[in-house]
């Protein structure tokens, strides 16, 4: 295995392990499961599409604001939709989230077309190679979504172990009649959860589109990150990124050494392969299951 | 049959004179129904017949047993393939490739079924979601082994000199067919399985403390599920006269997904009514599209994605009920079956 080859499951572990930690962030709050979630992170990146049209000259501005529209999407989203889901069957909430992405699949092609976009251009940016090793490159890009990926990993950790939002959406997850009797308003904390989950899946949209550009398959790429969080356990942060690992590792190995067709299917493979041995994941909660 | 006696009567499916002459109507009307219709309308009915099949065998699986499956697309495709295969590899003809699909059928039900006897709801969902995309990568494979860049063509069935190609002659068959779908699901939810199915959709822990054999009534709920949709799945081949692989995407799932909760989980006549709004619904909202603006009228498409995820997302919020509990709410469907309590878990 050479060394470029690890490169290259670095990158696909920082994209999958970015994007799961969205449905990590859901499912541990609300046990909800957010199928909507590639489809949201494909808005995140048509986002920034729209952004660098209005501020093309500065591409920070355009970013953050992209970012910030993110995270008021996801507040949207609970707040028009899931809201109501709140004590309903855990199905009925599930197909809300399949119809949701549908719905979004439908508007961003009304409104994007099924047309590709390259926030990147547009910036006059031409994401350069980057050598981070004898004979290794990866884009400037990739680079930057490794290095975000470990920034919003360490962010999540202090915010939910040291702040006082974190600790009310531990507890809201943890048993949420308790948390609501101790005063903790369950409806504010499951918004702002589902705003984190899409800014960070803004996030890893927006970098996959400065990377390679975006059009409408990009949802796929989210809903491949799925078994990544549900491997390492749906409710469990370090799980997802231990997770994205694995699933990146055996879908590089399956596309470089068996054959390309491959790519889509190797993680629901992984996927399969863990529900049968051990369906609470590598690091989630064993009580989760019965739950559902 | 004035000399039945009262248990005959019971389980009579046309139990009462009423029942035999609404039955006898609604033949007629399924019967004069090509003669009458313009060939796209025609189109439309095979279309619905078509897809009544796999809403029926979702509806089994969902509705009465309440087991999830998101494997619906997989298990069409896997049957549309085996007529595929069969056709191209050995010439095989349709009384060959019907029955062979339906054991593969059966066969995938049993494997989709497994991770049933130790996961429930969500979980079981997800797992027929990743054999569905196994299944979508077999058949892809074989298509780029054989070298069929865009899928495989199949000629029209025959027997004899005759060849099923014309719309009419298809709508009798799929009527024949469907009807036998009909048939099979109405009785099985009036037998001992049919009530074993609905004590596992409730409590699966109580239904076998009442000694139903949980693990085998599961596995012959995704057995007879998988079977129909299978063979759905080859009739689909021959209608169509071709198989690809694009046609079983997971948006092919959520619509058989969408007709058993816009027609009403847990009802039999829900699942045909679901079947005709979600076949009918892409061709109303075409209509529609054309007297919008141009703009709009180039990504018809796209409008009915979105149209579709609006209308799933009210009949979820607002009536869980589907189709048939606004029917029996208005008092026409009074008859009607009736609806469990909305989804199960």
């Amino acid at each position: 295995m050479s060394l470029q080859l690890v490169a290259n499951v670095v990158v696909l572990t920082a994209i999958y392990a970015l994007v799961s930690t969205g449905y990590v962030l859901v499912y541990r709050v609300s046990r909800v499961l957010n199928l909507a979630h590639g489809e949201l992170m494909m808005v995140g990146a048509y986002l920034l599409v729209a952004t660098a049209g209005m501020f093309s000259g500065d591409p920070l501005l355009a970013l953050l604001l992209a970012a910030i529209c993110g995270l008021v999407m996801g507040i949207v989203v609970y707040v028009v939709l899931m809201r109501w889901m709140t004590g309903e069957a855990v199905l009925a909430a599930v197909l809300i989230t399949i119809a949701l992405g549908i719905l979004l699949r439908g508007l961003s092609i009304l409104i994007w077309t099924t047309q590709q976009f390259y926030p990147a251009a547009i910036f006059g940016w031409h994401n350069p190679p980057v050598k981070v090793a004898p004979g290794v490159q990866i884009s400037a890009a990739s680079l930057a979504m490794v290095v975000l990926t470990i920034v919003v990993y360490g962010g999540l950790f202090i915010f939910l172990q040291f702040t006082r939002w974190g600790v009310r959406m531990r507890a809201a997850g943890q048993n949420p009649l308790l948390a609501e009797q101790r005063g903790i308003r369950l409806h504010g904390v499951y918004a702002f959860a589902w705003g984190l989950s899409t800014f960070t899946a803004a996030l890893a949209g927006m970098l996959l589109a400065l990377d390679s550009g975006v059009e409408s398959t990009m949802a796929t790429i989210g809903l491949k990150a799925f078994p990544a969080a549900l491997v390492g356990g749906l409710d469990s942060l370090l799980g997802a990124a231990i997770g994205s690992a694995i699933v990146a590792a055996a879908e590089i190995a399956a596309i470089q050494y068996v054959n390309p067709l491959l790519s889509d299917v190797v993680p629901f493979v992984v996927l399969l392969i863990v529900l049968a041995i051990r369906p609470w994941g590598l690091f989630g909660s064993r009580e989760q299951l019965d739950r559902v | 049959m004035s000399d039945g006696s009262s248990h005959a009567r019971e389980m009579a499916l046309l139990g009462t004179p009423r029942a035999r002459v609404r039955f006898a109507i609604a033949l007629a009307a399924l019967v004069a129904l090509p003669f009458v219709a313009t060939p796209f309308q025609l189109d439309l009915a095979n279309q619905v017949l078509l897809a009544s099949i796999g809403a029926l065998a979702l509806m089994l699986l969902t509705g009465f047993a309440g087991l999830i499956s998101l494997g619906t697309a997989g298990l069409l495709g896997a049957g549309a393939y085996t007529v595929g295969v069969l056709v191209r590899e050995i010439g095989a003809p349709f009384w060959v490739t019907l029955p062979a699909a339906a054991a593969l059928g059966a066969a995938l039900g049993l494997v989709f079924g497994l991770p049933s006897l130790r996961l429930r709801g969500l979980y079981l969902a997800i797992s027929t979601l990743g054999l569905h995309f196994v299944v979508v990568y077999l058949g892809g494979e074989y298509e780029a082994r054989s070298t069929l860049s865009t899928g495989v063509m199949i000629d029209s069935p025959s027997i004899g000199g005759w060849t099923l190609s014309s719309s009419r002659a298809w709508y009798f068959v799929l009527l024949a067919f469907s009807a036998l779908a009909l048939l099979v699901s109405v009785n099985l939810q009036r037998t001992r399985t049919g009530r074993a199915w609905r004590a596992l959709r409730e409590r699966d822990i109580v239904a076998s403390a009442l000694g139903i054999d949980v693990q085998r009534f599961k596995l012959m709920a995704f057995m007879v599920s998988a079977t129909m949709t299978a063979v759905a799945g080859a009739l689909f081949a021959y209608f169509r006269n071709f198989v690809s692989i694009d046609a079983f995407s997971l948006y092919l799932t959520v619509q058989y997904v969408a007709m058993i909760i816009i027609g009403g989980m847990g009802s039999i006549a829900g699942a045909l009514l679901g079947a005709g709004f979600v076949i009918l619904f892409p061709y109303a909202i075409e209509a529609i599209a054309g007297y919008l603006p141009a703009r709009f009228g180039n990504t018809v498409f796209a409008l009915d994605y979105a149209a579709f995820g609006v209308v799933m997302i009210l009949f979820l919020l607002l009536e869980p009920g589907g189709l048939i509990g606004i029917l029996q709410r208005t008092g026409r469907g009074k008859n009607g079956s009736k609806t469990s309590s909305g989804i199960a878990s």
